[in-house]
């Protein structure tokens, strides 16, 4: 779960990690009352959950209380776009107003779960305030990757490989060290899934402050952190993979035109990809998981059926724990209760797929059959043509 | 012959009193597993059918000689379960549990690695050696006993339409292991691919891998240099969206890093036979085997 820039950075305080001075705001009388109150020049930014928000005009610098109320105007409601937002954007509500800073070097820093060698790794750079996937390629040498064993923790030689990585004047070694520690802390107590600060900057006076904060938490490790709970924002959730969630159900808009209903995550993958080999293109991943009722197959087929985008859906169903006539229930049982003004094709195979067979082709409805995974994608790629 | 577990396992489940724990337990048991024991914190002295149930997993092997373990624990308390089972000296574990958070994992992980225990999984449906032994929540009718195929595979479902296919081509099984969607896993590609190199039983092997992380590349580069056996490689997610989480934990492409395309240019130069087309994997594996 992502949270915002304001709310990463209350956590940063929280951990003794510099931040600039700031308030939230969610209309233009309060951004400029904040301004005053912090004295000018301020930044103005826009807090939706994406990267790339200065170069799509949802961060400005503001030395007048003009330029604060023009800020103000230009960013509140509107629909940002980055390259991290898609083409539709993303309307901005609130926005964190922040105390100007002096700027004499900007660093990069970042916290990651390493999968592969199964560490905690701190990615830095000195080149920060950049995008940093360009530095990788471009500079590797520039990019110092320090892996940790979650079971010892962070050590005084993670710090010194850092920090001498970084070329950091040794004055500024303490305080940067328990900088890191704090970091490293956070990221451990609140089960982070990434933490990144682009830039982490050194000020003309030698602080160390951390001018962006961007954190995802874990989101299966919720059920031992009420308050990040607290801190999601439904505004970021696409309405429709929300409504989804709210029933258990796994599902992602995509762009095509075929609709398409799962059990498990794999085979909904290879499902998407065998659509696409057909001919057609998915219009969405959709995982009813393992132990799917007739509610939820209801469910699948009315969020499907939400896009306008689709023009035809094919079920997929390999029965194991979740037997296939138990299944084509549920599909008669929904197709009763939605309006399905849509081609369906249904492929079912495994446990008690006879029975499932019987019970679809009785049911009266027009249903297309299909034998395998081949004459299925077949099947729908010329129904939607 | 097989892998890591036969007809000589003996199995206790964790969490056996639970809905899931009892019905997959049964389902063990209808399939022919030895299951011996069951533990349930402050249920000790009772009994699941006719199994008994004990407070903790040392007791219950003390009792019983169970050298492996079924994990069907909710996933706050999972990471416990599996360090319980470590401890009391199970040989593999087997943690059917999905939603396990990445922190516990990697800290299980690292502990692991000084530990002779074997993990499988977490967020996986488990192995089975068909005929002898099942610990998961596989469909069992749809293997084949006899090898000699070994599969390997990240995912659930669509591990068993692969072994569906296989079994409807007169291919049988030695043994089929889901390692588990989630990022960070016990038992990976690379355990398994040496495990059928070196079992007589296993002639051939198919992997069934998708986007995330680099654990199908890695295994490829072994497959080029150790592998004297033919693998049949799948891959899901070519249709995939970067940055997005694709049902499992592990499931994502970012940063340009764990494409499908990336995995399947890797096996195909690791001389993988890769299927591009799911519905023909089955008959791709009668024709190279």
């Amino acid at each position: 779960m992502k949270i915002h820039e304001y709310q990463a950075k209350e956590l940063f305080r929280k951990y003794k990690v510099p931040v600039p001075e700031g308030g939230v705001a969610t209309d233009t009388a309060g951004i400029i009352e904040t301004a005053e109150k912090l004295g000018l020049p301020v930044a103005v930014k826009a807090q939706i959950h994406a990267g790339g928000r200065g170069k799509g005009g949802g961060v400005k610098v503001a030395r007048t209380k003009d330029e604060v109320a023009a800020a103000a105007d230009a960013i509140l409601g509107m629909t940002l776009i980055t390259k991290q937002t898609g083409p539709e954007g993303r309307l901005v509500k609130t926005v964190l107003i922040e105390k100007g800073v002096n700027i004499k070097k900007e660093l990069y820093l970042s916290i990651i779960p390493d999968r592969e060698t199964a560490s905690i790794t701190i990615v830095t750079s000195q080149d920060g305030g950049m995008d940093i996937e360009e530095v990788a390629e471009k500079h590797p040498e520039r990019i110092i990757k320090v892996a940790i064993n979650p079971l010892t923790g962070i050590q005084g030689f993670h710090l010194r490989e850092v920090m001498f990585g970084l070329e950091l004047d040794s004055a500024l070694m303490k305080p940067f060290s328990i900088i890191l520690r704090g970091l490293y802390s956070l990221f451990v107590d609140y089960d982070c899934s990434m933490l990144e600060i682009n830039p982490l900057i050194i000020t003309e006076e030698d602080e160390i402050i951390a001018l962006d904060a961007k954190i995802d938490i874990d989101s299966n490790a919720m059920f031992r952190h009420a308050d990040v709970k607290e801190m999601h924002d439904p505004n970021e959730d696409d309405p429709t993979e929300a409504e989804a969630a709210k029933y258990n159900l796994n599902y992602i808009n995509l762009d095509g035109t075929v609709g398409n209903m799962v059990n498990g995550a794999g085979l909904a993958m290879a499902t998407m990809d065998i659509i696409k080999q057909a001919g057609a293109e998915p219009a969405n991943f959709l995982d009813v998981g393992g132990s799917a009722d007739a509610e939820m197959v209801e469910n699948g087929f009315r969020i499907i059926l939400s896009d306008p985008k689709v023009k035809g859906i094919l079920v997929n169903i390999f029965g194991g724990i979740l037997r296939c006539d138990v299944l084509a229930k549920g599909v008669v049982q929904a197709a009763a209760k939605v309006q399905l003004n849509v081609p369906v094709v249904v492929r079912m195979e495994g446990t008690n797929v006879e029975e499932g067979r019987k019970i679809l082709a009785d049911s009266g409805m027009s249903l297309i059959n299909a034998t395998d995974l081949a004459d299925a994608a077949r099947k729908i790629a010329e129904n939607v043509a | 012959m097989s892998i890591f577990v036969n007809s000589s396992t003996r199995v206790l489940v964790q969490g056996i009193t639970g809905r899931e724990g009892q019905f997959h337990t049964r389902q063990c048991i209808e399939y022919g597993t030895k299951i011996v024991a069951g533990v349930t914190p402050g249920k000790g002295g009772t009994s699941m059918d006719d199994i008994p149930v004990y407070n903790t997993v040392k007791e219950a092997r003390l009792a019983t000689d169970a050298n492996a373990s079924m994990i069907l624990v909710p996933p706050p308390f999972a990471a416990d379960a599996i360090l319980e089972a470590t401890d009391a000296g199970m040989e593999v574990i087997v943690c059917i549990t999905e939603g396990i958070p990445v922190m516990d994992m990697l800290r299980i992980k690292n502990y692991l690695s000084q530990k002779k225990t074997r993990l499988i999984g977490p967020n996986c449906p488990g192995i089975i050696t068909p005929g002898e032994c099942k610990i998961g929540i596989m469909p069992g009718a749809i293997h084949k006993p006899g090898g000699p195929v070994g599969v390997v595979s990240r995912s659930g479902t669509l591990t068993y339409e692969v072994v569906h296919q296989l079994t409807q081509v007169g291919l049988g099984q030695t043994t089929c292991i889901g390692i588990g969607g989630d990022p960070v896993n016990g038992t990976g590609f690379l355990d398994c691919l040496k495990a059928f190199n070196d079992d007589p039983a296993t002639e051939s092997v198919v992997m069934v891998g998708e986007i995330g992380g680099s654990a199908e590349e890695d295994a490829s580069a072994w497959i080029a240099d150790n592998m004297n056996k033919p693998v049949v490689g799948f891959i899901a997610g070519l249709t995939a969206p970067p940055g997005r989480r694709m049902g499992h934990a592990g499931a994502i492409v970012s940063g340009g890093k764990g494409t499908a395309a990336a995995k399947i240019e890797a096996m195909e130069a690791g001389g993988i036979h890769v299927c591009k087309d799911l519905g023909t994997l089955g008959k791709l594996c009668k024709e190279v085997f």
